[in-house]
């Protein structure tokens, strides 16, 4: 019966993203909805061709397919986000890489959406989603709640990926920073998101152990805060059902002000909270020690997303935005300076009578350079938050830099960790193919990291004080021209730290796939959920 | 499952929870360090939003004791440096054109100012530098090759009110008509290799040749028979190898084909004219400025 729905409105959907595509009124819409109809016409044949397939016994016991599916494209979008990166790093420092043949789809305006999407939806965004499925199943000792509802999520996620990139490229975008999609693929994001949420509500809700352990604490804040951050900020009106055209509902300062506590916040739930889930669930595992403090991490579990709701206001300084909001902006940025250092202490004390593994496991020493990237960003951003220091701070690359310790050192790193830690586990091997590999990998990754955000610190701070140089009758000194040009070396450093980056990577890659391939596989020993 | 990590680390022990076999939590209290700094940023918070402005009420938020506002700072900066440059500027104003470049204080004042003005307002199109982006029609101010006149009056002219703008009725303007409509395409090619010669370029006699008449008849009432240019229609010398579009040959053949026509900005409208003057000072001090007879 369900089967019949199911091919039914798949053949709908089909019909109309057909129609859609024809009467579609600009080129990214006519794409996207292609793509759709291409995807559900698949999805119609598959479902047709195993209709009359008798129901299997349903699986019992862990669910890990949508977790290896999630490995194997955090991996994809990684290289793929991190290359982007280093495409746009070179075009910064050598404008002539802004190929006319490729002008109006690979200039640098239409290819650095695509990299800061690609690192944090893409790459970031499945780190998330495989961690979540992985981690809510082992700390409930529940199977994952909602059937093949995870494997919904999982490829309606790619599809969002897909629609978001190739929009980009095709001048589809509403010019949100980091909420560029157009309204259809907001729409299409928000059924998927709330059926994450539901999958991971649904698991903790049928748990085997009575406690919820710390990681779900942030995993929940993180899906329910992006859902209401999400739906906020995208609330539009298409200019017409066929085109990929609309008008945002806000307007002036109040568009600006929440887009930028949507901003703020994608940065503090997505990439905070999100990623503490998985600190919290992988550094003790990988350790095989306790964590450090049950009490630390309620308490600043409770100030960090207490506090993080209110600090957007921070990227509007000096603004049309009114002195009292950019004030309180910035008084909670400052008081969140100790609620995120909770979560590193926690991280790195729970090494405490471990610390001799830092020689011996490449993992371990990956986990913890990331948690000291974490730590030095969430002080910097506090810091950088302060009106005054704002004011040579702001729109200069000292934000670029302090963005990336963050993504690279931060996220980035705990991630390699992750997938360190979990492919093994996943393909049922005994180790990891190669454990110096993984040491190549932190290196390169490490000297990447230090290259990036030294240049802009430099490069950042340096062009702030040559904007604001006047001369004694308070004329201005430089043109904007000049601080470009004194910026040429530090965008040379910056792009080469790209590579490293970039390689070490490409080096986890291979190393995965071998430890697919040739590693030898673990003795089989069954582990039931129950 | 009982956890392993009973005692054997000091007095402290886990909260008695296991999950997923030896997924644990220590019982530690909270960091002193850790606690004492968080309170003390609550309380730098607390004084701050006092301070400043800060929590909104019904009709206004609270102003702050400090009475801080960064739209008065700003003004404060501006006033405090217009009151120190007001009387220099005043005179700049008031001062001959011609007689600037002979005070020598007023002349170093308005050079300074002009190449602020100049950096902020010009150097888009212009470059940095003034050398402008040869054939992709925006001047080099650098050299003696002027399109409307490179002395101090009309530089200071072309800046006030721009060039073929739809902004400023008295902007300078003319228009080269598109010759697509009037020539062939074999007296187009003519007239083009006869341009190329006028510079001493590389081109073929035989088309020159052929072309002079045509330039005659077509192209000398602006540019001038021997393509000497007319600086009150702002039509460019053709024989000193400095082009606005390009020299080529190609480049050559479009602009009589489909002439582009250079807009500039007014900039009454945008600068004071102190400002205006401190730029074309600037400017005709750049290198090409020339003397009034």
């Amino acid at each position: 019966m369900w089967n019949y729905v199911r091919i039914a409105v798949l053949g709908v959907i089909v019909v109309l993203a057909a129609i859609a595509a024809s009467f579609g009124r600009d080129l990214a819409y006519q794409v996207h909805m292609v793509i759709v109809m291409l995807v559900a016409g698949g999805l119609f044949l598959w479902q047709v061709r195993r209709a009359d397939e008798p129901v299997g016994v349903p699986d019992t016991g862990y669910m890990d397919g949508p977790v290896r599916a999630g490995v194997i494209a955090t991996s994809f979008w990684g290289v793929v986000g991190f290359l982007v990166g280093v495409v746009i790093a070179f075009q910064l420092a050598y404008p002539g890489l802004n190929f006319e043949w490729a002008q109006g789809y690979a200039n640098f305006g239409k290819l650095r959406p695509l990299h800061t999407s690609a690192v944090i939806f893409a790459f970031g965004g499945n780190a998330l989603l495989m961690s979540t499925f992985y981690i809510v199943q082992r700390t409930t000792a529940a199977r994952l709640w909602g059937g093949n509802l995870a494997w919904f999520v999982f490829w309606g996620y790619q599809l969002f990926i897909v629609l978001a990139a190739t929009g980009y490229l095709l001048g589809g975008t509403q010019s949100k920073e980091y909420a560029e999609p157009e309204w259809y693929v907001d729409l299409w994001l928000t059924v998927v998101w709330v059926a994450f949420l539901a999958v991971f509500l649904g698991t903790i809700l049928k748990r085997k152990e009575p406690h919820i352990y710390v990681a779900n604490w942030f995993l929940l804040s993180f899906i329910v805060t992006v859902a209401m951050l999400h739906v906020v900020n995208n609330l539009a009106i298409p200019v017409s059902i066929f085109g990929s055209r609309s008008v945002g509902v806000f307007a002036g300062v109040q568009d600006a002000m929440v887009q930028w506590w949507y901003g703020h916040n994608a940065v503090g739930f997505f990439l905070t909270a999100g990623f503490l889930g998985m600190m919290y669930y992988f550094v003790p595992k990988q350790a095989e020690r306790p964590v450090f403090s049950y009490k630390l991490s309620i308490i600043h579990f409770w100030a960090l997303i207490f506090l993080y709701i209110w600090a957007g206001p921070h990227h509007l300084h000096y603004t049309a935005l009114p002195d009292w909001a950019s004030t309180l902006g910035m008084v909670f940025s400052v008081i969140l300076w100790m609620p995120s250092w909770g979560g590193m202490i926690n991280g790195l004390m729970t090494l405490s009578g471990a610390w001799d593994k830092l020689r011996t496991d490449p993992i371990i020493r990956m986990m913890v350079i990331s948690i000291g990237f974490y730590g030095m960003s969430t002080f910097e951003g506090p810091m950088m938050s302060i009106r005054a220091v704002n004011s040579l701070s702001h729109y200069t690359d000292w934000t670029i830099g302090h963005v990336h310790s963050g993504a690279l050192g931060w996220n980035g790193m705990i991630t390699f960790g992750a997938l360190y830690f979990l492919v093994p586990r996943l393909w049922n091997r005994e180790r990891l193919y190669s454990l110096s590999l993984v040491s190549w990998h932190f290196w390169l990754a490490t000297i990447g990291i230090v290259l990036y955000a030294s240049s802009m610190w430099v490069t950042g701070i340096m062009e702030g004080l040559m904007w604001r140089e006047v001369d004694a009758n308070g004329f201005l000194v430089n043109a904007f021209a000049d601080t470009v040009s004194a910026k040429f070396p530090m965008y040379v450093v910056r792009a080469l730290g790209g590579v490293l980056f970039l390689s070490g990577a490409v080096i986890m890659c291979w190393n995965l796939w071998m430890t697919v391939k040739a590693s030898p596989a673990k003795a089989p020993v069954a582990v039931p959920a129950e | 499952m009982s956890s392993p990590n009973t005692p054997k680390d000091g007095q402290v022990e886990t909260t008695g929870h296991v999950w997923d076999e030896d997924l644990e939590e220590f019982n530690n209290p909270l960091p002193r360090w850790w606690l004492w700094t968080f309170y003390l940023t609550i309380i730098w918070g607390v004084a701050y939003t006092i301070a400043y402005p800060a929590w909104p009420l019904i009709s206004q938020a609270t102003p702050g004791l400090l009475g801080y506002s960064t739209r008065a700072e700003v003004a404060t900066e501006i006033t405090r440096v217009e009151t120190a440059n007001a009387s220099i500027e005043q005179r700049l104003v008031d001062a001959e054109l011609t007689a600037i470049a002979t005070d020598p204080e007023l002349n170093q004042f308005a050079l300074n100012a002009g190449a602020a003005v100049f950096r902020t307002n010009c150097s888009q199109c212009h470059g940095a530098g003034a050398a402008g982006v040869q054939a992709s029609g925006y001047p080099n101010l650098l050299d003696d090759d002027w399109l409307w006149g490179g002395d101090i009056e009309a530089i200071h002219t072309t800046v006030s009110h721009g060039i073929r703008n739809d902004l400023d009725p008295d902007a300078r303007f003319s228009e080269m008509p598109a010759f697509a409509d009037v020539l062939s395409e074999e007296e187009i090619a003519q007239t083009a290799d006869y341009v190329l010669s006028l510079s001493g370029q590389e081109h073929d006699a035989a088309l020159a040749a052929a072309g002079e008449t045509l330039f005659l008849d077509n192209c000398a009432s602006c540019h001038g028979d021997a393509g000497e240019g007319m600086r009150d229609l702002g039509a460019p010398n053709l024989g000193d190898a400095i082009w606005l579009y390009g020299g080529s040959r190609e480049a050559i053949t479009s602009q009589i084909v489909a002439p582009r026509n250079g807009v500039m900005p007014p900039w009454t409208q945008r600068l004071t004219e102190a400002e205006i003057r401190a730029v074309a000072t600037y400017v005709h001090g750049l290198g090409g400025g020339e003397t009034l007879e």
